[in-house]
């Protein structure tokens, strides 16, 4: 008994530490820009860099545009696809898993080849043409998650019987969906944003190639020319990936609570 | 012209028809009942009523208007269901008032009809509650209330108690019932428990096999069953071996002694072996007015159900069961007792199979 928990403890310190290492290394460099002692300069050099500020707004915004619009496109999806045609489920698990198979920078050559400015589609044409080419491409990005995400929230739910009882009370499919059927989910939904949001908030393939002012070649940037900002900026990204995961967590507690009794 | 009239509805998936072209019509506050086993076709007729289905062929009238290729949103119905289906993201007030909601009523006008659906269902206050914060059966009145607080033209109900306990379910049902009464709205009920559908229907149309196999008040089906069917589905039966004594006469014998029965199939020849069947309760122990059948038997066993005992009688080579209020200054009969059983011959049901 005793011999199998100092073996657990062996496995799980040396798991740990493959993770912990770096990070606290990463962490105590960061430390280290002035000579002799240690302090958060090099954190008030990123803070204060009006680059750092430009790029990670632009990022957000981004980030949520694509929350936003992946919210529109699976929500309605993942529904239908429960409600009317089960049978495509298998389909759309498929289709779903493939921006996890397909390279990034295929897809963005891929972009560059239909919606160059010559195209009929001329997105890359205008800096606001490429930002909404961005998004698309972010919520493709991201659809892995976010399906998944909402597919696992709708099994939750009576999602046939709910949407009779309120078809019956007069509710057209619009309001079906978002004064009853999003609602429910909110948690599930919650999730696949903080899922996008990390993504989005690092990624760097597809706007360093669209050449927008992401944080994500931003990163790269700073990462090339100079010594103790790109530690502090590797730890902050870690934390705001960490935060959004851990806020996913914070929302299951809020999980619909089933009714079902029979007294 | 009926309320309700539904005509030569049918519905197939595939080559399986699951109702088989029928036609009803009711008046308007009537409580039906759509009775039969399971898998016969009575959700399928109540959602093609609602618009969840829509039927191969026939049509849904409701008080003239013909309904069957409307919406189920544009249809004006209420809807309970077997589950609830209370929606879990909102309280107890936005549920009951989510149709009224819909139809853009104002807000105080809102409340105070769910003030009002809160009283009629004997939960007032309950407006902040959550659906997880209540038993099934508040629930399930609750769901009540969603459904009737729009005024809708109709309320349908689809087996809203089989997922309740016993106890609520006869209270709830009753309630219901109450209910109904004080609205005076056209109600259908789906069951497939016979002393469900007995106990609250106006009417009952027992089905089978996506057929209608009579239509009736609950007393004419159970007294005047159609069916053999009808006869076994609704109420327990007895059958008799008889042959028959005299085809013109009326009469059969049942182990030797000559018996008039109130019909004969057509064209039976004497000596022919039939079945007549007899319900529990027209069978007495001992004499009784008006019985001009009697007949000896031994008991079998004896099954004590409270108020009643139901015995199992052996008569020359027929099993009967019959059913004797308790009477608490005499001791039930014993098994290997022999006793007299009597009926009237009027009672005796002769079904066509
Ligand atoms: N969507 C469907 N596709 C194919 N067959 C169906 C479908 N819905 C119902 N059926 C079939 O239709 C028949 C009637 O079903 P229905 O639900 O109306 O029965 P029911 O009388 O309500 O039974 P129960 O008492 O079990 O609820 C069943 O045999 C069922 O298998
Ligand atoms: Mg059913």
């Amino acid at each position: 008994m005793k011999q199998n928990r100092f073996w657990a403890w062996v496995v799980f310190l040396a798991g740990a530490a493959y993770f912990v290492v770096p990070l606290a290394a990463t962490f105590e460099f960061s430390l280290r820009m002035r000579r002799d002692y240690y302090s958060f300069d090099s954190y008030a050099s990123v803070f204060s860099d009006p680059a750092f500020q430009a790029t990670f707004s632009y990022s957000v915004v981004i980030g949520l545009f694509a929350i936003v619009m992946g919210i529109v496109v699976v929500v309605p999806a993942v529904y239908f696809v429960r409600l009317r045609m089960p049978w495509l489920r298998p389909f759309m698990e498929f289709v779903t898993l493939l921006p996890l198979i397909i390279p990034a920078i295929i897809l963005v050559y891929g972009y560059i080849r239909l919606y160059n400015s010559s195209s009929i589609i001329p997105f890359t044409g205008s800096a606001l043409g490429t930002d909404i080419l961005l998004v698309f491409a972010y919520v493709t990005l991201a659809l892995p998650y976010t399906y998944r995400a909402v597919d696992t929230g709708m099994r939750t739910i009576d999602v046939q019987t709910l949407t009779e009882a309120a078809q019956i009370a007069g509710a057209n499919t619009v309001q079906i969906i978002t004064s009853i059927i999003l609602p429910n989910i909110l948690v599930a939904v919650l999730s696949g944003a903080f899922l996008t949001f990390a993504i989005v908030i690092g990624e760097f393939t597809i706007a360093s190639l669209l050449n927008r002012p992401a944080f994500g070649p931003y990163l790269q940037n700073i990462g090339a020319n100079r010594a103790y900002e790109p530690a502090a900026l590797a730890i902050i990204s870690f934390i705001i990936t960490w935060g959004a995961m851990g806020m996913i967590n914070v929302l299951g507690r809020f999980a619909p609570r089933t009714s079902a009794r029979t007294d | 012209m009926a309320f309700l009239d539904v005509s030569k509805l049918t519905k197939s998936y595939g080559s399986n028809t699951v109702v088989k072209g029928v036609s009803f019509g009711f008046d308007k506050g009537e409580f039906i009942s759509l009775l039969g086993p399971s898998g016969c076709g009575k959700t399928t007729i109540l959602r093609m009523i609602a618009g969840f289905e829509t039927p191969s062929s026939g049509t849904v009238m409701v008080d003239g208007q013909d309904i069957t290729s409307l919406k189920p949103n544009q249809r004006q119905l209420g809807m309970v269901f077997q589950a609830y289906a209370l929606f879990p993201n909102l309280n107890v007030g936005d549920n009951i008032g989510f149709g009224l909601k819909i139809a853009g009523v104002p807000a105080e006008e809102r409340r105070a009809r769910v003030v009002d659906m809160l009283k009629l269902i004997g939960l007032p206050g309950f407006e902040t509650r959550y659906p997880y914060e209540m038993s099934g059966g508040q629930q399930q009145r609750v769901a009540l209330a969603r459904a009737i607080a729009p005024r809708p033209r109709m309320l349908l109900l689809d087996e809203p108690l089989s997922a309740l306990d016993a106890k609520i379910r006869v209270s709830l049902r009753e309630e219901i019932r109450a209910i109904q009464r004080e609205l005076g709205i056209t109600t259908v009920f789906v069951t497939h428990d016979q002393e469900e559908a007995l106990s609250i229907s106006d009417r009952i149309v027992v089905m089978n096999a996506g057929n209608i196999e009579q239509l009736g008040a609950p007393h004419d089906i159970y007294n005047t069953p159609k069916t053999r069917f009808v006869a076994t589905f609704v109420g327990q039966l007895n059958n008799l071996d008889v042959t028959v004594a005299d085809p013109v006469a009326r009469t059969v014998s049942l182990d030797g002694q000559i018996i008039t029965v109130p019909n004969l199939p057509a064209g039976i020849s004497a000596n022919a072996a039939m079945v007549l069947t007899v319900r529990p309760e027209v069978l007495s122990v001992g004499q009784r007015p008006g019985n001009d059948v009697t007949l000896n038997g031994t008991v079998e066993d004896v099954t004590f159900l409270g108020s009643v005992i139901r015995i199992r009688v052996k008569l020359g080579h027929n099993v009967v069961s019959l059913d004797t209020f308790n009477d608490q200054r005499a001791a039930p009969p014993q098994r290997g007792e022999v006793i007299t059983v009597t009926l009237a011959g009027k009672d005796l049901l002769v079904l066509a199979n």
